[in-house]
């Protein structure tokens, strides 16, 4: 589903080159549930932005749903992020002039879909995350949890082969929390590939397979020191 | 899409209604004063006859020489008497005209009624062909006419109203500074602006159209008064009969030639020019031939018929809308720039570039129509006050019509537009992953 091979990412300068990513592999199959771990700054997030098409990447290739994005010009990206790619942020990012409807509906529309279709996809994608009777609030109108089960059901209306998350529950209480986190199983079963990147081990254990991101590079758990040095700050951070 | 980006543009508006009203007042201003200068530069400034402006001149020769020149070899801008009838004696143009203001009494149908005075023109039959002048009744008279000194007369629309109640009066007679005319031709109502054909006499914004046309011929044999320009040159001149003064070197009657294509403005001029020398040769002018031949939109320029202050308060409100919108740009980048976290969300939601172009530019052209439905308001107050600005005559031509409140929209949403490329390019190149990740 998402292959990236030796694939690079170097932010340039006048004086200073940093990698972002380096030397950097990854084999996601279809319909599995990858939470991609790792300390700050250790280049996750710019994994995910670039397994999303939101960035490019310096060198490597990267195959999506086996086809080779290296390069694709501006619109292709757009269309291929609309068509098979969902996105949860942990910010929710909802748009706060939209409804709970409107904002549902965004993909859709740069998809072209017709109204009524549209309309059955919003209303069910929202029924699937507990949210229809709440169709015409706002999000300033919801909670911290609801807000991101409006971002889930954005990107499942779209009904994305690709489900990418960043730090999904970063910023719930661990009740929401944990409400997310069965949503997100509870479609991984329905069939859809996730990579969900997080700082929580208690949810990364909840994924089927753990990819742990250090310095830019995906490393092996059981032979790189630097993963349990990190390893135990993170999981320090979050019970602090 | 359309439709749902101008709702979306809609709902933007309505989320910072103090940034949007200063923008839509930006605009509502700016195109306003722009409209209002406008209205009265296109009125002045346009071509009056534009399907044969360059095929209509005016005739100038120089019949006094260069020591009265005014401007520096510029012969006078109409010809005397004396000239005027030998070119149109010579005949060497298909057609040819000449003209002079009259202001005649007009005795009323009505014996209890007052007399009045009507405005016109003494000229002759070619009058009316060369400038296209359009008849509710009859027709002009004839070039026999012209050589028989004919008593008939054209009269206006209007005037034919006053006399006859908008009757078909051809065959009827008007009396005109107390002789007798039979009316062969009433006019459908003409006035075009500038008056170009008498440009010579500074009725170019002449507030009501010509209302009587005589036989210059005839005119002449009755001494019909002169009640335009007079220009003999140099010191005062006294005259002691009308003769005498008919045959001084004083310039009074614009003329006319209709000269279809270049060549045959060419070969006039060569006439001119060996009229002129024959003059020279006979002793009466003492200079070489100096002649002018200036199609109407030459005439036009050269006698300045577009008034400076039309001109310089279009560049000024012009550029009143320019600053205007240059605060546009200023404001559109604030409030595009604030939403670059919803741009970044809908890239990475699949909008293209040019989608977010497309989104961002319906809102501007919203913005564009609101100042634009306000500018009009505000044209049509504003056009009250044209008369501060411009001589009452300049300004009573400025008025409202479709075209005029169909160009403020349209100036009003393509500016606001334009205007709006660079905050919607700003807008278009956020990055979503930076965007996102700062989130």
């Amino acid at each position: 589903m998402l292959k990236m091979t030796h694939l690079s990412k170097v932010y340039r300068t006048e004086v200073v080159e940093t990698y972002a990513l380096r030397d950097f592999n990854i084999d996601v199959k279809e319909g599995e549930f990858v939470a991609v771990t790792g300390p700050s700054g250790s280049g996750k997030t710019t994994f995910l932005t670039i397994a999303g098409l939101l960035e490019t990447f310096t060198g490597g290739t990267y195959h999506l749903d086996n086809l080779d994005v290296s390069n694709l010009d501006d619109n292709a990206r757009s269309k291929i992020r609309n068509e098979k790619i969902g996105f949860i942020f942990q910010a929710f990012n909802l748009i706060p002039d939209l409804n709970v409807f409107d904002n549902v509906e965004v993909p859709l529309r740069y998809r072209g879909m017709k109204a009524p279709e549209r309309k059955e996809r919003i209303m069910g994608a929202l029924e699937r995350v507990g949210l229809a009777s709440r169709a015409k609030h706002y999000p300033a109108e919801l909670s911290g949890g609801q807000q991101q089960r409006v971002a889930i059901a954005r990107a499942l209306a779209g009904s994305p082969r690709l489900l990418l998350a960043d730090e999904p529950t970063g910023n719930l209480d661990t009740q929401m929390a944990r409400g997310v986190m069965e949503l997100l199983e509870e479609i991984h079963r329905d069939g859809a590939t996730i990579v969900m990147v997080t700082h929580d081990p208690e949810l990364a254990a909840r994924a089927q397979r753990n990819v742990h991101i250090i310095d830019g590079q995906v490393v092996d758990l059981a032979e790189d020191p630097r993963f349990h040095t990190a390893y135990a700050a993170a999981a320090g951070q979050v019970r602090g | 899409m359309f439709a749902y980006y101008l709702q979306l543009g809609l709902r933007s508006l309505k989320r910072n209604p103090v940034l949007t009203a200063l923008m839509v007042m930006a605009i509502a201003f700016g195109v306003a004063a722009s409209m209002i200068t406008w209205s009265v530069f296109r009125v002045v400034s346009g071509n009056p006859i534009p399907w044969k402006s360059s095929q209509l001149y005016n005739v100038q020769v120089d019949d006094r020489g260069p020591q009265y020149d005014d401007p520096p070899n510029e012969p006078p801008e109409a010809l005397n008497y004396t000239d005027a009838v030998a070119l149109m004696q010579a005949h060497k143009a298909p057609h040819q005209t000449l003209l002079y203001d009259i202001g005649p009494s007009v005795l009323p149908q009505n014996p209890n009624d007052l007399p009045i005075t009507a405005y016109g023109y003494a000229t002759s039959a070619d009058f009316f062909t060369m400038f296209d002048v359009p008849f509710q009744y009859g027709s002009p008279w004839t070039n026999a006419d012209d050589d028989a000194h004919a008593s008939v007369a054209v009269i206006s629309n209007e005037l034919n109203k006053r006399l006859f109640g908008g009757a078909n009066s051809v065959g009827r007679d008007v009396t005109l500074a107390m002789h007798t005319y039979r009316i062969v031709g009433v006019t459908n109502h003409w006035d075009p602006k500038p008056r170009y054909y008498d440009a010579y006499d500074g009725m170019e914004f002449y507030p009501d159209p010509p209302q009587v046309f005589i036989v210059f011929n005839r005119a002449i044999d009755l001494r019909v008064g002169m009640t335009g320009r007079n220009n003999c040159g140099g010191p005062p001149m006294h005259f002691s009969s009308d003769e005498e003064w008919l045959h001084r070197e004083c310039a009074w009657i614009p003329f006319w030639a209709a000269l279809p294509t270049q060549a045959d403005a060419q070969q006039y001029k060569t006439f001119l020019v060996a009229y002129a020398a024959e003059q020279q040769r006979a002793g009466r002018f003492h200079w070489a031939p100096n002649v002018r031949l200036r199609n109407v939109t030459e005439w036009m320029a050269y006698k300045k018929v577009v008034p400076s202050e039309s001109r310089i308060s279009l560049f000024v409100s012009i550029g009143f809308f320019i600053i205007c919108l240059v605060n546009t740009i200023g404001l559109l980048l604030a409030k595009f720039m604030r939403r670059s976290s919803e741009i970044g969300v809908r890239r990475a939601l699949g909008a293209t570039r040019r989608e977010v172009y497309a989104q961002f530019l319906m809102e501007a052209a919203a913005v564009g129509l609101a100042g634009g439905v306000l500018g009009l308001l505000l044209t049509v107050a504003g056009m009250q006050g044209v008369g501060l600005l411009f001589e009452p005559d300049v300004a009573r031509l400025a008025h409202i019509d479709v075209s005029l409140l169909v160009t403020t929209l349209v100036v009003a949403v393509l500016t606001t537009v334009v205007a709006a490329f660079y905050p919607t390019w700003r807008a278009a190149q956020v990055q979503p992953a930076w965007q996102l990740k700062s989130n």
